[in-house]
């Protein structure tokens, strides 16, 4: 019996806050599994219809700043636009550079916002078999 | 990778005082010093909050120890319980070491209802305060500001509310800095961060923020509770809210605009959510600005909550108690950095003591403090854990000498998110608080699971370890009848 796929994202302890630790093959996966995983830790449910399609385009100093900004990118369409992300198509660059289109769905409800996605202790690192980081959130 | 720091790694320097010194590990430029009994010692040793203040004495321009408090836990960056304070012109100021909700903090209003005769409407009196206090995030406020307004907010803060009929007088000289710091400036905003807080002030955001009716329990000053308007048997009201979405980006643009700063300043650090920038730098000056205007944004937003609080006493309790109104005792923050002078070895030095989940707590004599307070000492408002104990504490002259004129904030976690979700049920939360009087309003069940009295320390002991220590003294114990979670 074949196992089922690995879930590509984990809660783990933190006193205070969110932690997530996400995997990827590469980064634009590792960049996709950690928005997805930021949208169910914070209870997000989306509404009906098929979205809208968006582009994204970011510029950063280096891989970690560019997940920061990727991930504040949603929470703040979340906030303002009361929109969530999926289908994410994305092409990252050199580490620094994303762009990429999602489906921008009207959110249904949220069970609780997260503040920011901070630096604390972040850094992608490779493992044998792609790329994990583990992402600190103000709530 | 730093080995596990342990009981024996400190040195004790007096009953409910510990010192990590400088050898413990490179790179510490000044010692880390607890206020802790034994046990908050053994609690603290539990997570990543005490290397987090290790971490946090390799900042540049630090002048003394950096302080924790007993309530400390693991923050992102900075541990929340944490005081540092740097030089002025050339040492740093550290966005994460003030922490996302910018001027998070505490109000508390005093009123004279006895719970003998508000016992009956007190559920009444919780769905009032939950209708009339807009709760989470993006939510519209009740006070949706144009982009002019704006910018009149950030610059000035409760004083804004006062002019657009939020507020009294009194309410302002009973505030932290009168509800408006100095030095804010809108230019150095970015258009996020505008958008995000013209839709929000008045609002009370979610997490751990609410809104609680306690009863005075207990009162430990006659002098100071008569001062403050608080006696025992009568209702009070806490407000504890921040700057909401606008701060977070505040903090986010300069989290990300200090990456780059510190290289270009050669700073070393052992963690990004540390980064920061000389506070006479084109940088430093920039945050300090964009910080004031964060901080006044959310003076403003707390006196908006005690409009909404005292239209809520008038909803439910006019015609059936003889008088609902609510007066301010004092409005504090505990996420802050404010620029100060202190007494560092003998020298009178002005510095920049950054306050993360501590609290101001100056002692008597201060100018800055309401004449009927200034030969008490500054209040402090210490809110416990949803459905326990809070306490109200005079700063005092040895919070001045030991720890920057600061004190604890709260009770401080104990448990995880994730743990207090899987052994916690929301609703069953509830009907446990309902059995023991006290209602709640809530908007997220997963959300009250987090915050459940079980995944915090007894804030009982955090306050007998600073009253022990010297650095805040007992005014009252407050017990909770209602609380209103985002």
């Amino acid at each position: 019996m074949a196992q089922p796929p690995a879930k590509m994202y984990e809660e783990i302890e933190h006193t205070a806050d969110w932690a997530l630790r996400v995997r990827g093959a590469d980064l634009p996966a590792l960049f996709s599994n950690a928005a997805l995983g930021m949208m169910e830790l914070a209870g997000v449910r989306m509404g009906n219809g098929s979205g809208q399609e968006r582009t994204i385009e970011l510029q950063a100093i280096d891989k970690e700043t560019l997940l920061v900004d990727w991930l504040h990118e949603l929470l703040v369409a979340l906030e303002l636009e009361q929109i969530a992300f999926r289908d994410i198509e994305l092409e990252i660059a050199g580490g620094t550079r994303l762009a990429g289109t999602v489906q921008a769905v009207p959110l249904a409800s949220m069970e609780k916002p997260i503040k920011a996605v901070t630096f604390n202790e972040l850094e992608i690192i490779e493992l044998s078999q792609g790329l994990e980081a583990t992402i600190v959130f103000d709530v | 990778m730093a080995e596990k720091l342990r009981k024996q790694d400190f040195t004790r320097l007096a009953p409910t005082l510990w010192e990590i010194p400088t050898s413990y590990q490179a790179g510490m430029r000044v010692p880390v010093r607890l206020f802790a009994d034994e046990r908050l010692l053994e609690a603290a040793l539990g997570d990543k909050s005490l290397q987090q203040a290790i971490n946090a004495s390799t900042l540049p321009g630090l002048v003394s120890h950096v302080t924790v408090m007993p309530d400390v836990h693991q923050g992102y960056g900075f541990p929340i319980g944490g005081v540092a304070a740097t030089r002025l012109p050339s040492g740093v100021i550290s966005p994460g070491a003030i922490g996302y909700d910018i001027n998070c903090g505490v109000r508390l209003l005093s009123s004279r209802v006895s719970f003998e005769e508000a016992q009956l409407h007190i559920p009444d009196l919780a769905s009032a305060l939950y209708r009339n206090s807009p709760s989470g995030v993006g939510v519209k406020g009740s006070v949706p500001l144009s982009a002019k307004e704006l910018d009149r907010v950030c610059r000035e803060g409760s004083q804004w509310a006062l002019k657009n009929g939020f507020a009294r007088e009194d309410d302002i000289v009973r505030t932290e800095e009168s509800g408006r710091i100095s030095g804010a400036d809108p230019s150095t905003l970015s258009p996020r961060a505008k958008k995000r807080g013209r839709p929000q002030l008045g609002t009370l955001g979610a997490g751990n923020h609410f809104v609680e009716v306690d009863v005075v329990e207990q009162v430990f000053s006659n002098e100071a509770a008569d001062a403050m308007g608080l006696s025992v048997g009568h209702l009070a009201v806490q407000i504890h809210c921040g700057s909401r979405g606008f701060g977070h980006q505040v903090c986010t643009d300069y989290v990300k605009e200090f990456q780059p700063a510190v290289q270009r300043y050669k700073i070393q650090l052992p963690d990004r959510e540390l980064v920061c920038a000389p506070l006479d730098s084109p940088e430093g000056k920039r945050y300090l600005g964009a910080m004031a205007c964060a901080a006044n944004y959310a003076f403003a937003n707390r006196q908006i909550m005690a409009h909404h609080a005292r239209r809520s006493f008038e909803e439910a309790l006019a015609g059936r108690v003889a008088d609902w109104d609510l007066r301010q005792v004092y409005d504090i923050a505990h996420n802050m950095g404010k620029i100060e002078e202190h007494l560092v070895a003998g020298e009178r030095l002005e510095v920049c003591v950054h306050r993360k989940g501590a609290t101001r707590a100056f002692g008597p004599g201060y100018e800055g403090l309401p004449e009927e307070y200034r030969p008490l000492g500054q209040p402090v408002l210490v809110p416990g854990s949803m459905g326990t104990a809070s306490w109200v504490l005079l700063g005092t002259e040895g919070s001045m000498e030991q720890s920057f004129g600061s004190t604890c904030h709260g009770a401080g976690r104990t448990m995880s998110r994730k743990k207090a979700k899987k052994t916690v049920r929301g609703d069953k939360l509830i009907d446990e608080l309902e059995k023991r009087g006290i209602s709640i309003r809530a908007g997220s069940l997963p959300g009250l699971a987090e915050e459940a009295p079980q995944a915090y320390k007894d804030v009982d002991a955090v306050v007998e370890v600073v009253a022990r220590a010297g650095i805040a003294k007992k005014v009252a114990r407050l017990r909770p009848v209602a609380v209103i979670k985002g």
